[in-house]
């Protein structure tokens, strides 16, 4: 495929999604079916047209096409093939491609599946799909078109940085991008709702959906880029609170939250406006990271090439986005219909605790993350913050979101009872003193061994709190396991989804409190032969050599490590050099016994004399981490498996389910 | 009782509070856009330390690695000062251009670990490689606060007299280094 061929498609994509932007918004306004009807046609088109676009840039790359400058600057001969295709979205203007792809991927899927719909919440929802791939094809088209050409055609291109030349980042933001683009569809029917004048219970039930597999991909995203960060960057750290990292976790913490008032909105038809602005807000924050990354107003170890031009670009874009929809929120939300009512204890209340916690954790993220703009700004001095404010201010907030997280789900709706749902926990808290305990007799009572061992506690009563509840609505130890097994066939997949992921979050939460209490390193110059002790664990040095990979040199050094009289394990950490462009990236090796990892990396050493530096850490519980936002992921998928979440289910099936489970 | 929906008059203040604090963020971030493109790096903040004599300091050194920094190791020759710790990620980005310069050995670099443990600061240059002459340790921000620092990395220019000449806030990358600090320590020199 040519090259032109993609650009042409690229170019013709932009009047298709100007027509799928206004004609039907014009036809839900005149209520004129016709005009309507064009949505569909119009977003399937522009599928096809950007799905086109991707596959010619791909092309290029794989057949390392350097007379287009993209390929030129990004990609080389001896690349393995892994990188060449992730090499397309490894650069910004590819990245850009693919993110309009998903778009058009998400908007075909409303227009293809979408059958049940109301048709004019379909027509202005795919409308306002349209309008934001307007903005994103022009500024792909006039700012950071990727199908430019260069003549002469170089003899060879410029390689992809190394950092990037990993499985786990080659997935990376693709998942990432699926929530961003996952939530523009919560934005773009919460914007049609607005305009519609109306929210109800069926509207939840259609965003919510789109809101659950956002939020999966974009957890699952983020902990790809933490998993990243953690076994390349060769320091054994998987958070930085980086502005990069920040801009993907503060629509997450915002996602998360419209995830559970969507919720309140389908069950009670209560908290309606909040969750219109949730909807908005998250995928506006999506564009902020999008803005944050891209214009490089703040200084990140992740920043891409950035260009002030694009800044502007996507600034203009944002303030269209944000300004225009938060306006007809301004403007529309105080005519909603209220909803129904609740008592100040109550499952609704628990939600909403949920998102005062989750919105204030986010906005915590947002202004640590801006402050040295708003400082700038306000002419405060030229200020930042770090870490420290981070930890300070975020553990906090999420200690009480936990302890809540334990209780919330037990609760009824309108009106509950609080005695009797801590009562049903008391088996929970007598699992948490033993753990507590537990978890301070095998470390200590140093003021880091308490920090640690609070963690586990809150974490083992979000587990078993958890299981409690499943527990209970499946009627585990009353009934035979036949009838039991019928039981859990019968419980709505959504709720064993959501038991899924809150131990995924407890989970987590041991991987957080134990890496963070227990790690520990050592540093030792050596030479073959000698050995270094971390943790119990005594690491021999046999020798380095050079290898060749295939594109790039590679110093591997061979380590077994033993602990007490146990079985040795081979490491082979590397420190490889890559040819195109030079770079040098450190590759950790690290062993993972279930709940711990081993984790050595081979570092200079003085120059000529054979002896290297070498790091070993003892990293307890991080594979937890990754245990854990599996777990979550899945939970998501799991919940979105539910038949009442099905696109397209029909909603008597719903009711039926709901009859059901009673 | 409450049902999250706003109907009274407070309730259509919530409802424009979100556009207002948008606007005011856009507004911040063209501000700081309209600066780029007048000529701001982002990465070089304006320094009302700029050409003024360097505070006054005397840092302890790295147990064991020779001596720390005092304001005398500022005089008598060009001089480049660079602000970093081993809890700095930005700082491992610029490390490798700061060996390249240590190992042409034509200007003394010198390093402030700020906000540190001696410890990680030795484990982190023993990893990494160590390309300054001295060193002086900073654990409770005394010289940052001096210098004016914003953050880490953070390089200054010094000339023979001990005046700061130029600041840079962020990584310095080969393009940085190669078109301006470089030639600005060949045009002190002289």
């Amino acid at each position: 495929m040519n090259p032109e061929i993609g650009h042409y498609a690229l170019a013709l994509a932009l009047p298709v999604a100007l027509v799928q932007a206004f004609v039907p918004l014009f036809g839900a306004a005149r209520r004129d079916a016709a005009l309507m009807a064009v949505a569909g046609p119009a977003a399937l088109l522009q599928m096809l047209l950007i799905g086109t676009a991707f596959a010619a840039l791909t092309q290029a790359f794989i057949a390392s096409d350097f007379s287009v400058i993209n390929v030129y600057q990004n990609s080389h001969t001896a690349k393995p093939l892994l990188y060449k295709i992730s090499g397309v979205w490894g650069n910004h203007e590819g990245s850009l491609l693919l993110w309009v792809l998903i778009l058009a991927v998400f908007g075909a899927a409303v227009a293809a599946f979408g059958g049940a719909l109301p048709d004019r919440l379909k027509a202005r929802a795919l409308a306002v799909q349209g309008m934001i791939g307007t903005g994103f094809l022009a500024f792909i088209l006039f700012t950071s078109n990727p199908f430019l050409r260069v003549n002469p055609t170089p003899a060879q291109g410029l390689g992809l940085n190394p950092l990037l030349q990993d499985p786990g980042l080659a997935i990376h933001p693709p998942m990432l991008y699926l929530g961003y683009v996952g939530f523009s569809m919560a934005f773009s029917f919460a914007v049609a709702a607005l305009l519609e004048g109306r929210v109800d219970a069926a509207w939840a039930r259609w965003v919510r959906p789109w809101t659950l597999a956002a939020w999966s991909f974009l957890t699952v995203g983020i902990g790809l880029g933490s998993w990243w960060a953690y076994y390349e960057l060769g320091w054994g750290g998987w958070w930085f609170w980086d502005p990069v990292e920040n801009a993907s976790f503060i629509p997450w913490l915002t996602g998360t939250a419209l995830l559970h008032s969507l919720i309140v909105v389908e069950k009670r038809e209560a908290l309606k406006s909040w969750t219109i602005l949730l909807a908005i807000v998250t995928f506006s924050l999506s564009l902020l990271g999008t803005f944050l990354v891209r214009s490089g107003i703040l200084t990140s170890v992740h920043a891409f090439a950035s260009d002030p031009t694009r800044g502007v670009f996507v600034l203009a874009l944002l303030a269209i986005a944000v300004g225009g929809s938060l306006t007809l929120y301004a403007i529309r939300a105080p005519k909603l219909e209220p909803g129904g009512l609740f008592s100040p204890i109550s499952r609704e209340s628990g939600l909403l605790i949920n998102n005062l916690f989750l919105a204030t954790a986010a906005a915590t993220v947002l202004l640590g993350t801006l402050y040295p703009l708003i400082a700038d700004a306000l002419e405060l001095g030229n200020l930042s913050v770090g870490a420290p404010y981070f930890n300070t201010v975020f553990i906090p907030l999420m200690v009480p979101l936990v302890l809540l997280m334990g209780i919330g789900p037990m609760m009824a709706w309108k009106r509950s009872d609080l005695a009797g749902v801590l009562a049903r926990l008391k088996g929970a808290l007598f699992g948490v003193g033993l753990v507590f305990a537990l978890a301070l007799s095998l470390s200590g009572i140093d003021a880091i061994d308490i920090a640690g061992s609070a963690g586990i506690a809150l974490a083992a009563w979000l587990f078993f709190a958890s299981f409690t509840e499943w527990a209970g609505r499946v009627r585990l130890f009353k009934l035979s396991p036949a009838n039991l097994w019928k039981r859990v066939r019968a419980l709505p997949r959504a709720s064993h989804g959501m038991t899924i992921a809150h131990m995924g979050m407890a989970v987590l939460i041991v991987g957080v409190s134990g890496s963070s209490a227990w790690k520990q390193e050592n540093i030792l110059t050596m030479g073959a032969g000698e050995t270094i002790t971390v943790a119990g664990f005594d690491v021999t040095f046999h020798g380095a050599e050079t290898i060749r990979g295939p594109n790039y040199e590679s110093v591997q050094g061979t380590f077994s490590a033993t602990r007490g009289d146990g079985k040795a394990v081979t490491l082979k950490p590397e420190r490889r050099i890559y040819d195109q462009p030079a770079q040098q990236t450190t590759e950790a090796a690290i062993h993972t016994a279930f709940w711990a990892d081993l984790y050595v990396v081979l570092g200079e050493g003085p120059a000529d004399t054979g002896r290297y530096v070498v790091r070993a850490y003892f990293e307890p519980f991080v594979p937890f981490l990754w245990y854990g936002i599996l777990m979550m992921g899945l939970g998501g998928l799991v919940s979105l498996s539910d038949r009442r979440h099905r696109i397209g289910a029909p909603l008597r099936a719903a009711s039926i389910v709901e009859l059901a489970k009673g | 009782m409450s049902d999250g929906t706003p109907k009274t008059n407070s309730g259509r203040l919530t409802a424009i509070a979100p556009i207002l604090i948008a606007l005011l963020l856009v507004a911040v971030f063209a501000k700081r856009l309209i600066d780029i493109q007048g000529g701001l790096d982002p990465n070089q903040v304006k320094s009302v330390l700029l050409d003024t004599p360097v505070p006054e300091i005397d840092l302890l050194p790295l147990p064991g690695r020779g001596p720390g920094l005092t304001t005398k190791n500022l005089k008598g020759e060009v001089t480049v000062v660079n602000i970093w710790g081993s809890w700095c990620v930005a700082c491992l980005s610029e490390h490798p251009l700061l060996m390249k310069v240590a190992a042409e050995n034509t200007i003394p670099l010198h390093g402030i670990a700020w906000r540190d443990e001696p410890e990680a600061s030795l484990r982190w240059l023993a990893r990494n490689g160590d390309p300054y002459n001295l060193i002086g340790q900073d654990p409770i921000s005394e010289a940052a606060i001096a210098f004016g620092v914003t953050g880490a990395p953070e390089t200054f220019v010094v000339d023979p007299e001990g005046v700061i000449r130029y600041k840079h806030v962020g990584p310095i990358t080969i393009t940085d280094w190669a078109e301006t600090i470089a030639p600005l320590v060949e045009q002190l020199r002289q």
